[in-house]
């Protein structure tokens, strides 16, 4: 036993690649924090309304010199609009994290399992009934859980092949099974009143989140997350596979079938107020991992300020490029799949 | 002093609807190594999962330290028996003092992670088996004998009297080869008791108290390795003719014998 080995958990006396040390993670994760805060408050100057930063203090404290109209601005619209892409861009990215550690492909995310669309169909068939949000939540959630549930047991039925191209192959059938039946739904739907909204759910977009809809869904956000942070230990263990994990002591289905169950959770209850929003699970996992390596303790954390970061940026782009608002869904499809073919381009090397 | 730590009483294994073998009867004591020799597909693997608890026994049962495994939680299971696997590369690129720690896992509540002395006990696991420098590096850069070890390291720090290899040699070049058989020779005069299967009957020499041939179905022989590997049981079981050779330096050698 060398003496440095009984320093504490923070210092870690291991030689190795910086990516992968503790003291290393912890300083990236709190610079990481700084910058996401510090993008939340300059988003909020940024828009058709400019506010200054002394306007903003002025509304939030209720000050007297209030202009009014920045602060409705701002209370009403800005802010809430802010913390959905916070909350949006977080849980996919925790939900992208959980997925392809658990089914120990760096490929899958919310998007090619097919939970994102899954949770599409729920939401679409809640907003086809007409029903409330808690409603078109619960649906999204089913459907995010269905489409899980029958893709890894097509997956795992099908047995001889290459395992981790049967998964992506089964997610991009019952992905697009689900498409299908949206398209059905849309058919059907009233044009006038209810098209509009699905088209705006399947495109993805945060330009008419109210305060209530993110108030609403950070419950379930939470009851999903709290499962993941208890849990990370195992999630690393059983990233291992289902045998290994349960040779080093882990209840390897149970504890999978909790989290895969947290991870949908948070997916569908912010495909709820964001609608369909692809390839941020997917890109931000990685970038994390490439960061701070696979360790769920770091990973875990990085993911979901990134993934806050980021959705952050690409919404702000969103609302104020143009005349017009641009497509969430499209924006990051913009940015996400050139990265994917980047990733496949550089091989396994890129996975890791 | 012969405690038994793991045996198995009339053990049937295999998978629903599919009998490998029957009849199994294994003891294996404190301290000791046992080599099971068998041709592909006789069932080493098939035994190695019915004695982790993997897989299911067709009949009768197996047992740890006296406690019939079917009863015991998996957390229990893993803290008396620790599975070695073959050298794999992973799907992340964990830090080698990772995967090691992640040996630790049975000794831990269901939400906790490594504390200091989980660390402790997965360095001096990673000293033992003399890679202690390997600790920062990642498990998917470091070579397949490494890798090995490290997974030797692993099931070390979750400090099992009892531990289960199943080819530890296999896709090993021939210096690490000799390197691991050396460390099973190291952990078991520490008390440790090894299970481990090869292709190479040597290895039951080099390393070897006991020696089970799993063929046909069942146990075809089972002993010492002495009296189990004879030239006319390896010819039987592998279908190859072989001297047995006894070397200058009191080794014990099996040594084909070409026909050309």
């Amino acid at each position: 036993m060398t003496s440095g080995t009984r320093e504490s958990r923070a210092v870690d006396p291991t030689p190795g690649s910086a990516a992968g040390s503790t003291g290393f993670a912890a300083s990236f994760i709190a610079i990481l924090a700084a910058i996401v805060a510090a993008l939340a408050l300059a988003a909020a100057t940024i828009g058709a309304y400019p506010v200054t930063f002394a306007q903003m203090i002025a509304a939030l404290t209720g000050g007297e010199t209030t202009d009014q109209t920045a602060a409705t601005v701002l209370l009403q619209v800005r802010l809430p609009r802010i913390a959905a892409a916070l909350l949006v861009g977080a849980s996919l990215a925790a939900a992208g994290a959980v997925y392809q550690g658990l089914f120990r492909n760096p490929l899958v995310s919310p998007d090619i399992l097919g939970v994102s669309t899954g949770a599409g169909l729920g939401a679409v068939l809640g907003i086809f009934l007409s029903l409330p949000l808690a409603f078109i939540q619960l649906f999204a959630f089913i459907g995010g859980l269905a489409t899980v549930a029958l893709v890894y047991v097509i997956a795992s039925s099908v047995r001889g092949r290459e395992p981790v191209l049967v998964l992506v192959l089964a997610g991009v059938v019952v992905g697009s099974l689900a498409g299908a039946m949206i398209s059905l739904l849309k058919v059907l739907a009233d044009p006038y009143d209810q098209l509009p909204a699905i088209t705006f759910w399947l495109l993805g977009s945060l330009a008419s989140t109210r305060a209530d809809d993110v108030l609403g869904v950070v419950p379930a956000v939470f009851i999903g997350l709290v499962p993941l942070v208890l849990l990370r230990w195992r999630i690393n263990v059983l990233s291992l596979g289902d045998e290994e994990a349960r040779a080093l002591g882990v209840e390897a289905g149970r504890v999978r079938i909790i989290v895969v169950a947290a991870a949908t959770l948070m997916t569908a209850s912010v495909v709820a107020i964001s609608g369909v929003i692809g390839w941020v699970g997917l890109v931000i996992p990685h970038i994390a991992r490439m960061v701070v390596g696979p360790n769920f303790d770091r990973l875990l954390p990085t993911s979901m300020l990134m993934g806050a970061g980021y959705l952050l940026l690409v919404d702000t782009l969103a609302r104020t490029m143009a005349q017009v608002e641009t497509p969430l869904g499209i924006l990051t499809a913009i940015l996400g799949a050139p990265f994917f073919l980047w990733l496949l381009a550089r091989g396994r090397e890129g996975w890791s | 002093m012969s405690e038994t730590v793991l045996e198995t009483r009339k053990l049937g294994i295999g998978y629903p609807g599919h009998a490998v073998g029957r009849d199994i009867e294994i003891e294996v004591n404190r301290g000791q190594v046992l080599c099971l020799l068998g041709p592909n597909g006789g069932g080493k693997t098939t035994l190695f999962k019915t004695m982790l608890g993997l897989l299911s026994p067709q009949a009768g049962e197996v047992r740890l330290d006296g406690a019939p495994l079917a009863r015991l939680p998996r957390a229990e299971v893993a803290k008396r028996i620790a599975y070695v696997p073959q050298a794999h590369t992973a799907h992340f690129p964990y830090r080698v003092i990772d995967m090691v720690l992640m040996g630790r896992t049975a000794h831990l509540g269901a939400f906790a992670t490594p504390g200091p002395r989980d660390r402790e006990m997965a360095h001096a696991a990673l000293e033992t088996l003399g890679i202690a420098d390997l600790a920062g590096h990642e498990y998917t850069r470091i070579s397949g004998g490494q890798r090995q070890l490290a997974l030797v390291a692993r099931a070390l720090a979750q400090d099992s009297p009892t531990l289960v290899m199943d080819e530890p040699t296999a896709s090993l070049d021939f210096g690490n080869q000799v390197l691991v058989l050396e460390r099973v020779r190291q952990l078991a005069a520490t008390g440790l008791s090894i299970v481990l299967s090869t292709h190479d009957p040597d290895h039951a020499f080099t390393c070897a108290d006991r020696v089970a041939i799993l063929s046909g179905g069942g146990i075809a022989a089972y002993g010492p390795p002495a009296r189990i590997v004879t030239a006319k049981r390896l010819r039987d079981v592998y279908g190859v003719d072989v001297r047995i050779e006894k070397l200058s330096g009191g080794q014990t050698v099996c040594v084909p014998s070409f026909s050309v």
